[in-house]
């Protein structure tokens, strides 16, 4: 079985938000990148499928050479190739990106394909989609419990007050939700085994992007509030602030 | 020319709020383009139970049985997501719709990006307004959980959209002139191939309000001390009529759920009312919350960040608070 996982590099969620000088994206100054935290679930998932019943671990990522660091902890965790498919600009949207996955999934032909769920800096949740209807395959998002068979898989997707149990044919995309798997802690020395262990680049093979970011702006700063210091004793006016002030209750 | 289809989710056989939602919006987009828009829904419902939708304005309503478009493959299914996108597209094609609007639910996020490839279109998901300069559409989108918001434009002749839900206005019109068109699969092209991954059971845990749909939400944080102390929030949400959530630290300290999560890695939220009850205000967590339109704080810190995006709040032991705050509310509701 071949088995590949497509991550991306984010700002840690931790990441006070400052609009950058061009005012279209954020300053990155001081902003620490980490793998998107839903890819981890997705290379966890990948990895204990390998360790389970064997199989060629891939873990693919689109961007510039920052998005090594995304690849090199799937490395730590487990993942055996690496490929960086080098965008030609900074200035990418969700389809340009998906169409480059797809071409590089198109030669490597995975059984299985992982995404995290979404990436926590757009979050459109966009991207699975994108790649499976590209590569016209099944595609489940927001996976929280997998079950892979000879030919199929059958998956538990979270929706709104509830889930949904969706069988699937193979190869299929999986979108990885938190709650399918504990994600590792890489150990020392798969932290310094990753340092030197090689990436393949590619070069990109699409450009041409559907939406254009005209502008970014921080949201609108919020009034005081107003804040009432008596405990308990404060219950009854909030309640009366909030039916006729607010007028919400 | 645009012409617009709004994507109508029908769940069960019934219409949420965020389908009036869509529609509502569909229409206004509609008046300021000049341009036709029509709902289209994938469902088991009568004529008559689609004609509540005219209630909100469109004067078309295409519907496809589900049971019928199911039955191309057969077998024990609910649905299929990509027999769906591929039914929706199809369709625009079609019709020539040129603006696809989804609902940005869980369903609608699902369907949206198939479509997009579909139908060629440019797409931007879970967006909190639309507009409109020399008939060029541009989209607001939250970024970074909510920390910005991007205006993104759409450089293509087509373009799908998913609209986040308790953001939009639904608007009722005067009259309902709606009228019902069924539609077949056979018209759609659809094939057993399409229905490549299958829902085969709906679970849905019953009574309980979803964190990412409830109009008001009861959160409790790591201030709750413990699992065993979590029933003061379930109480105050049952009195108010809300949905209960919860931090990130608490979902990992394995007290709630993750379906309960609120915040950058959880669920991003925007209800009329978001009472936080011995959170603290991590920033991930006021990422997810703080586009709700009233926010309660009540916390012993008078210095927690929480305060901070409050509307309002109470400093104080919420041991103390709760209680009485559920007595009060039981007064006035």
């Amino acid at each position: 079985m071949k088995i590949a996982v497509c991550v991306s590099l984010v700002p840690d969620s931790t990441t006070k938000v400052k609009i950058g000088s061009s005012g279209k994206s954020i300053d990155e100054n001081g902003v620490t990148f980490i793998l998107n935290p839903y890819d981890e679930y997705a290379v966890e998932e990948a990895v204990q499928l390998k360790e389970k019943s064997g199989a060629e671990t891939y873990a693919i990522s689109f961007g510039s050479d920052r998005s090594k660091e995304a690849i090199k902890k799937a490395y730590q965790m487990g993942i055996e190739k690496g490929i960086l498919i080098k965008a030609n600009s900074d200035d990418y949207d969700s389809y340009t990106v998906a169409k480059n996955l797809a071409d590089a999934l198109n030669e490597l032909k995975p059984d299985l394909i992982f995404f995290g769920k979404q990436s926590i800096d757009f979050d459109g949740m966009a991207i699975p989609g994108m790649v499976a209807t590209l590569l016209n395959l099944p595609f489940v998002n927001v996976v929280t419990k997998l079950d892979v068979n000879r030919n199929e898989v059958t998956a538990e997707r979270e929706i709104e007050g509830g889930k949904e149990i969706i069988v699937s044919a193979l190869p299929a995309i999986i979108g990885a939700q938190k709650g399918l798997n504990n994600p590792r802690y890489p150990n020392l020395k798969s932290i310094m085994a990753s340092k030197s262990k090689p990436i393949e680049e590619k070069n990109s093979t699409y450009s041409g992007n559907k939406t254009e970011v005209i502008s970014m702006n921080l949201p609108p700063a919020k009034g005081k509030g107003k804040i009432l210091e008596n405990g308990a004793e404060s219950a009854a006016e909030l309640v009366k602030l909030l039916r006729d002030e607010a007028k919400i209750i | 020319m645009a012409k617009i289809l709004a994507y109508i989710e029908s769940k069960e056989n019934k219409f949420k709020n965020s389908a009036f939602e869509t529609i509502s919006e569909a229409k206004r987009l509609s008046g300021i383009l000049g341009c036709d828009f029509a709902s289209l829904v994938i469902s088991n419902q009568s004529a008559d139970e689609l004609k509540v939708l005219g209630d909100y304005g469109p004067e078309e309503i295409f519907h496809l049985n589900l049971d019928e478009m199911n039955s191309i493959k057969g077998g024990n299914i609910k649905y299929s997501y990509s027999a769906i996108a591929k039914a929706v597209s199809e369709f625009a094609k079609q019709n020539g719709f040129t603006i696809i609007l989804f609902s940005g639910t869980g369903f609608g996020k699902a369907l949206s990006p198939a479509v997009s490839i579909l139908t060629d279109s440019a797409l931007i998901s879970d967006i909190t307004g639309i507009n409109v300069n020399d008939g060029i559409i541009s989209a607001t989108k939250p970024v970074y959980a909510g920390k910005a918001f991007a205006e993104i434009k759409v450089n293509s002749a087509n373009v799908v959209l998913s609209l986040r839900p308790n953001v939009f206005k639904a608007e009722k019109t005067d009259s309902n002139n709606a009228k019902v068109t069924d539609i077949t699969s056979a018209s759609l092209n659809l094939s057993a191939n399409d229905f490549s991954a299958v829902v085969t059971e709906v679970v849905l845990s019953q009574g309980k309000i979803d964190v990412a749909e409830a109009d008001k939400i009861v959160s409790g944080g790591r201030g709750l001390k413990g699992p065993d102390n979590f029933h003061l929030i379930e109480e105050l949400a049952s009195v108010i009529g809300a949905a209960t959530g919860t931090s990130r630290a608490v979902v990992d300290a394995g007290w709630r759920p993750h379906s309960e999560q609120v915040g950058q890695t959880g669920k991003t939220v925007s209800p009329g009312l978001y009472i936080a009850c011995g959170i603290s205000g991590a920033i991930q967590h006021l990422a997810g919350m703080s586009s709700s339109k009233c926010i309660v704080a009540i916390n012993k810190d008078k210095d927690a960040p929480i305060f901070q995006v409050a509307d309002y709040g109470i400093i104080g032991d919420l041991f103390e608070v709760l209680p009485v705050l559920k007595e009060e509310f039981k007064k006035v509701l």
